[in-house]
């Protein structure tokens, strides 16, 4: 919608006596569009604005407060422990199960979470985007910045856990900001595509929570990759978050082995639905407004 | 020819009717689609089978040169709102451009992303980002738009507390600090009390003298005369007229858009709306002096006549009218199947006249506009319809002596009857 003040022989560049170019030339736009990733930047205030409203109304007018961002991660560990690590005997990779199933809890609620509240960004927002224009980029990208904030008080939980089953932390923690990216643009990726669909179809606000369970027991957050025969394990590869988990165990924990042909598997697969989601939305959006 | 701050060429807004977008609406006719066409879905583009559509705008075209207050003025539907979503960028248009130079700003709305928990503070800087405002630029003039608004001792309060005249104020007072060179502004000064809105208007007047230019949606025309030097009328997506503001809203207000005044004639019988049973020949708003009547004081009584040539004997045909107010809702309707002379018999062939009469200290006051039609029962034919056929004003000037009393605020309702009332003492001298 906002196009460069580039025309070709339209009223952008019928220049009138004098008249500099326009600012800004409001035209119907056919198919692909750019991304103009710059507006992005453009907006960057906007986007930090409408995450930080998202992280003052989570916890607002709630008995626990910040409480759940420590209760959600810890009770799921200790379901977890319970059921899959003490009744069930699934095997660690040598690691308290607990502080095993709490490394790959956190990158997974952490990716749960954003792609929840991305896909259902546009339509919480419909108020907002039926009655003022910018980039509708935003309005995804700015919905997960309260994600950020339960996982570091997460990663804070699992710090204290290793320190309770002396599981020392190595350098290799330096690594784990490249797999938290690697969730990102994964939720992302996916959230866009969701977050246009349910634009029309509601059905999607459904189909989220059921397509994130199904995806959890798909990625080795209960169990450990290494359950999974070798020959396999490159399929695995293909659900980015399998690399996401069992990196952040890798990094954190010093366990397993991450794989560079899975990891590149994983990384192409999370940039491809990153892309693919940023052009399908840009292409939607114009019509975002009327049909929401 | 001077500088320009927005040219608008040919605009046009197509949507179809029944939900808009393409043809499918529910998931499962969509994966049907995906299905048998599986490329094309991914566009989501334009189905094969022809829709209904509508041109909310339709070959809209002018232009504002910088330091202009323009004036936009039309019924609700003509197309305003749509204007300012397509030109702000809400909304795409289907067809035409615009161009724009210098910073734009749109106030669709009051108090866009405004929330019940965040505080007041909290909300002016959201609010102040959502309408494109600098963080630093809100900080800077915090104490200003808080002085404004008037809600200093609340402003760490949340919003939720506030009474909806505040929560108005506030967000009132973030969008009149937003300082673009191009403004957009819909219908978003009716809010607060008469006090306010005048301080609204003050500031909305400074808009217009800092050589910024504006496009002002209202359906106040008082504030439209005082704040445009030159204004459009839409009507149908349609620009009627542009050009001073005083001529375009007196165009307005007597029917220039609604096609004449109060009388319509049909002189020739080709020509006149209907069938073979009824044409029309002619509608006239008359006052009880018999005159035509485009003003009507809110306590006279004043009637509609309806004059139509009743071409078929065989056929019984009735009379009604359809009073509209200014916002589209129909007052009532209105037949002369209830008189005696229609439950007598037949009427001869020929030119006949039906008359409606209504009271005064009825109707509210403001602009109605009247649909005139001749039809049959009980098996419902109608045999001639003109909308819009003639128009007039209910001015109430009363002066202590209709419904409104001295009261001289506003007053809504469809209709403003004087009622009678009884009153009565049940208790005397304050004894249980």
């Amino acid at each position: 919608m906002v196009e460069p003040p580039a025309g070709e022989g339209s009223i952008a560049s019928r220049a009138v006596g004098g008249q500099p170019p326009p600012t800004r030339v409001i035209r119907p736009r056919q198919g692909w569009a750019p991304l103009e990733l710059g507006q992005l930047w453009k907006h960057r205030e906007l986007v930090f604005f409408m995450a930080w409203r998202d992280i003052q109304l989570r916890y607002r007018q709630t008995l626990l407060g910040v409480g759940w961002a420590v209760l959600q991660p810890l009770s799921t560990t200790v379901v977890f422990a319970v059921f899959f690590g003490r009744l069930a005997k699934i095997p660690s990779d040598g690691l308290p199960y607990p502080v095993f199933a709490l490394a790959g809890l956190i990158p997974w609620q952490f990716f749960a979470h954003m792609l929840l509240q991305s896909s259902n960004s546009l339509v919480d927002n419909q108020h907002i985007l039926r009655k003022v224009y910018f980039p509708r980029i935003i309005v995804p990208i700015a919905s997960v910045g309260a994600g950020f904030v339960d996982f570091f008080v997460s990663l804070a939980i699992l710090f204290a856990f290793m320190a309770w089953y002396r599981v020392p932390l190595t350098l290799r923690v330096l690594a784990m900001p490249g797999f938290l990216a690697l969730a990102f643009v994964t939720a992302l990726g996916v959230g866009l595509w969701l977050a246009t669909f349910n634009v029309r179809y509601r059905d999607i606000r459904y189909t989220v929570p059921f397509l994130s369970q199904l995806w959890l027991f798909a990625t080795p957050v209960a169990y450990p990759a290494s359950l999974v025969p070798e020959r396999y394990r490159f399929l695995l590869g293909l659900n980015p978050m399998s690399g996401v988990v069992e990196g952040f165990r890798w990094a954190l924990l010093g366990s397993g082995t991450v794989s560079g042909g899975v990891l590149a598997i994983s990384s192409a697969v999370a940039a491809a639905l990153l892309v693919s989601g940023l052009y399908y939305f840009r292409r939607m959006e114009r019509g975002f407004a009327d049909v929401i | 020819m001077g500088r320009l701050a927005l040219r608008v060429e040919g605009i046009g807004k197509q949507y179809s009717l029944g939900g808009g977008g393409p043809s499918y609406d529910t998931l499962a006719d969509a994966l049907g689609r995906i299905a048998r066409a599986p490329l094309r879905w991914l566009g989501a583009s334009a189905p094969s089978q022809p829709r209904r559509t509508f041109w909310p705008l339709k070959d809209v075209s002018f232009e504002v040169p910088p330091g202009q207050v323009l004036g936009v003025v039309g019924r609700n539907g003509a197309g305003k709102s749509t204007l300012l979503k397509v030109l702000s960028g809400v909304t795409e248009p289907t067809e035409g451009a615009a161009a724009v130079w210098g910073s734009m700003g749109a106030l669709l709305e009051v108090g866009t992303g405004f929330h019940p928990e965040l505080t007041g503070r909290e909300n002016v800087y959201l609010n102040g980002a959502i309408l494109g405002m600098r963080r630093a630029e809100v900080a800077r003039k915090f104490d200003e738009i808080v002085a404004f608004s008037g809600v200093e001792r609340f402003i760490d309060t949340p919003a939720k507390h506030y009474s909806s005249g505040m929560y108005m104020r506030l967000a009132f007072a973030v969008a009149a600090h937003l300082e673009t060179e191009i403004l957009l502004v819909d219908e978003v000064l009716a809010v607060g009390d008469a006090e306010f809105q005048r301080k609204c208007l003050q500031k909305m007047e400074q808009v217009g003298t800092q050589g910024r230019a504006v496009l002002f949606v209202s359906h106040d025309m008082s504030a439209v005369t005082r704040l445009c030097s030159r204004a459009i009328l839409l009507e149908q997506g349609h620009v009627l007229a542009d050009g001073d503001a005083p001529g375009v809203i007196h165009q307005y207000l007597h029917g220039g858009a609604m096609h004449g005044a109060a009388v319509r004639e049909w002189p020739h019988l080709a020509e006149a709306p209907g069938d073979g049973v009824a044409k029309l020949r002619a509608v006239r708003v008359l006052d009880d002096q018999g005159r035509p009547a485009p003003e009507v004081d809110i306590r006279r009584p004043l009637r509609i006549e309806v004059d139509f040539w009743n071409l078929d004997p065989a056929v019984r045909p009735a009379a009604n009218v359809h009073l509209f107010n200014d916002q589209g809702q129909c007052l009532f309707i209105s037949c002369d199947f209830t008189s005696e002379a229609w439950k007598a018999g037949p009427r001869p062939k020929g030119l006949v006249r039906s008359v409606c009469h209504i009271p005064g200290n009825f109707l509210s006051e403001g602009l109605v506009s009247v649909l005139a039609a001749v039809s049959s029962f009980p098996r419902t034919a109608v045999h001639a319809i003109e909308r819009d056929a003639v128009a007039f004003t209910v001015v109430d000037r009363s002066e202590g002596d209709g419904a409104r009393g001295s009261f001289a605020g506003p007053m809504p309702g469809a209709v403003r009857p004087l009622l009678e009332w009884t009153l009565q003492d049940l208790e005397q001298g304050g004894r249980r």
